[in-house]
């Protein structure tokens, strides 16, 4: 009787979330199984698995998966090792930490599209830019940063955008934090890093993988942010996978290889997942 | 040095400390605001104009340009509506995860969230298919729908958490009365969770507003919400970084505000758990 009950309350849940995965995903392995371009309709032959060797053997395909992972990797470290810093200095009373509080956690309210528009125009830019300007005031020649550096650029982007939400869950895991215990390890002598190091470190390990969980989720697919500023160039320097995909399915109308290339994506999007659920599940949910 | 002086220099350096960092995380908006405010030319000036008399054309020149309302009614009306609607299916589901789970309840709350995986753009082309053969394309309805599911995992997520943090006790009690697992939850969990559900609904709404891949891929003139209108200021053409700043802020400023007003309740929610 209850068991039925408390399936009755998760089927809605349950039911929308499979046939949101179910029904796209098996019309995009059923895509990129035929040739299916929009700009030669009517053509719709099975192909096996040419598609995806197509998108395999694109110039960009070993570039995006890589920069897709070093976008991810380097984006979760700076968050995560920026965020526990900032909010253990912020845990501690002092004048105006509330403003404080609301300036840090401000950029995560910036929508990613606004958020490149103002890095890539008003900071990076190689004349008019903010950046520009202090270099060029300490003597130094200034930098194109998106035309040098554009995968770096993209993750200074995307971390500054997710530091705050960083801060966010460290900062209410903080409050939680036992006092008694931080006084008892000072009287005994503790310094400072000790106490950072064995009390809120290990405090901090499950927000850690909540924040990593996350982040991830987001980071894997990374779009506006290259849309909006490099378009994925120079070549492929900032390409990652999503855009390598959508470059195939709005810009080349070719949907086949698009979707071969979309359940490439998905496919890597679980060996992320494997690793990460395996490396910080214990920590997630009980 | 005493030990309170050496108490209250730590405190001042912490103070600066933090204030520098907060200041210089917040200037790239800050900076936006203030071009808003200038006029083209100021703009781009080099070195950069701190001081000059403001001038309200660029919003007056947005305005013309773009219907600003009614994109601004797009965005309220889909994040705000998705958001309800994925609260009142979460909720069911978290609380029997939470409160009757079994075996697998772990194996499919991570099904859950596995499904957040699903790079959107793997499955763009279906979904717009789908979508404009339901007449779903450039419509409200359609984005509500997308944005229901696309934050649906994390809710429950987000709640299945929260519920699980709530005293065992007081639901004890209310089952030794004879509650049902139904009046328990809405007499008991709900009244009990009404922060862990408005920091949770809060977060599904910033994300919501923000989200930029499904808005401006399925929507055109009618539906498409700020972030959508924004992306039609990114053009090349030009250099128009004070229109660009003053449709930005108009995008942006709705979100910030509603998010410096809620941070105190933001926070007291995302705890996921973390806290016992």
């Amino acid at each position: 009787m209850k068991r039925s009950i408390t399936r009755l309350l998760m089927a809605p849940s349950v039911i929308m979330l499979l046939v949101w995965m179910i029904v796209p995903l098996s019309m995009t392995i059923y895509f990129s199984t035929i040739r299916y371009n929009l700009l030669y309709p009517g053509q719709n032959r099975f192909v096996g698995l040419m598609n995806y060797e197509f998108f395999v053997t694109d110039p960009g395909f070993i570039t995006a998966v890589a920069n897709t992972l070093i976008l991810l990797l380097s984006a979760l470290v700076i968050t995560v090792v920026l965020g526990v810093m900032l909010s253990a200095l912020i845990d501690k009373p002092f004048f105006g930490r509330s403003i404080v509080r609301v300036l840090l956690i401000s950029p995560f309210f910036i929508m990613p599209t606004v958020n490149a528009l103002i890095w890539k125009n008003m900071m990076m830019n190689p004349v008019y830019g903010i950046f520009a300007w202090i270099s060029e005031s300490l003597g130094l020649q200034p930098i194109d940063w998106l035309g040098t550096y554009p995968l770096m650029s993209v993750i200074i982007m995307v971390s500054w955008q997710w530091l705050p939400f960083a801060i966010l869950v460290f900062v209410t895991a903080l409050q939680s934090q036992d006092t008694e215990q931080k006084e008892a390890a000072q009287m005994d002598g503790a310094t400072g890093w000790h106490i950072f190091r064995y009390l809120t470190i290990p405090h901090l390990a499950r927000p850690i993988a909540v924040v990593v969980m996350i982040e991830t989720i987001f980071l894997l697919a990374v779009f506006a942010e290259i849309f909006v500023t490099t378009g994925g160039g120079p070549g492929y320097a900032s390409t990652n996978l999503a855009y390598l995909i959508y470059n195939q399915a709005l810009l080349q109308y070719d949907v086949g290889v698009a979707s071969a290339g979309g359940l490439f994506a998905v496919l890597l999007a679980n060996i992320v997942a494997f690793f990460l659920i395996r490396a910080v599940g214990k920590n997630l949910t009980v | 040095m005493t030990l309170n002086q050496q108490r209250k220099l730590k405190t001042l350096i912490t103070g600066l400390l933090a204030w520098f960092v907060a200041l210089l995380l917040f200037f790239p908006i800050f900076w936006m605001f203030l071009t808003s405010f200038k006029t083209e030319l100021q703009a781009i000036s080099v070195p950069p104009t701190l001081f000059f008399e403001p001038t309200l054309d660029n919003y007056k020149i947005v305005q013309e340009r773009s219907d600003y309302l009614l994109h601004a009614m797009n965005s309220v009306v889909t994040s705000f509506g998705s958001t309800f609607i994925a609260l009142i299916i979460a909720i069911p589901a978290a609380y029997s995860m939470a409160f009757f789970p079994s075996k697998r309840t772990k194996d499919i709350l991570l099904w859950m969230l596995s499904t957040k995986m699903l790079p959107a753009v793997g499955v763009l082309v279906p979904i717009y298919i789908l979508f404009r053969n339901n007449g779903l394309l450039d419509s409200r309805t359609g984005l509500i729908i997308i944005f229901t599911l696309m934050n649906l995992p994390i809710i429950i997520w987000m709640l299945f958490s929260y519920f699980k943090d709530l005293p065992k006790e007081i639901l004890e009690a209310a089952r030794m009365d004879g509650a049902t697992p139904w009046d328990e939850m809405v007499k008991v969990v709900l009244p009990l969770s009404i922060g862990g559900i408005a920091s949770t609904g809060l977060l599904s709404i910033i994300l919501c507003w923000n989200e930029a891949f499904w808005s401006l891929n399925l929507t055109a003139s009618n539906a498409a919400p700020l972030t959508a209108m924004i992306a039609s200021y990114s053009s090349p053409e030009g250099l128009f970084w004070a229109k660009l700043s003053a449709a930005s802020t108009m995008a942006c400023a709705p979100i910030v505000v509603f998010g410096w007003f809620c941070q105190k309740q933001l926070v007291q929610g995302l705890t996921f758990g973390a806290v016992k």
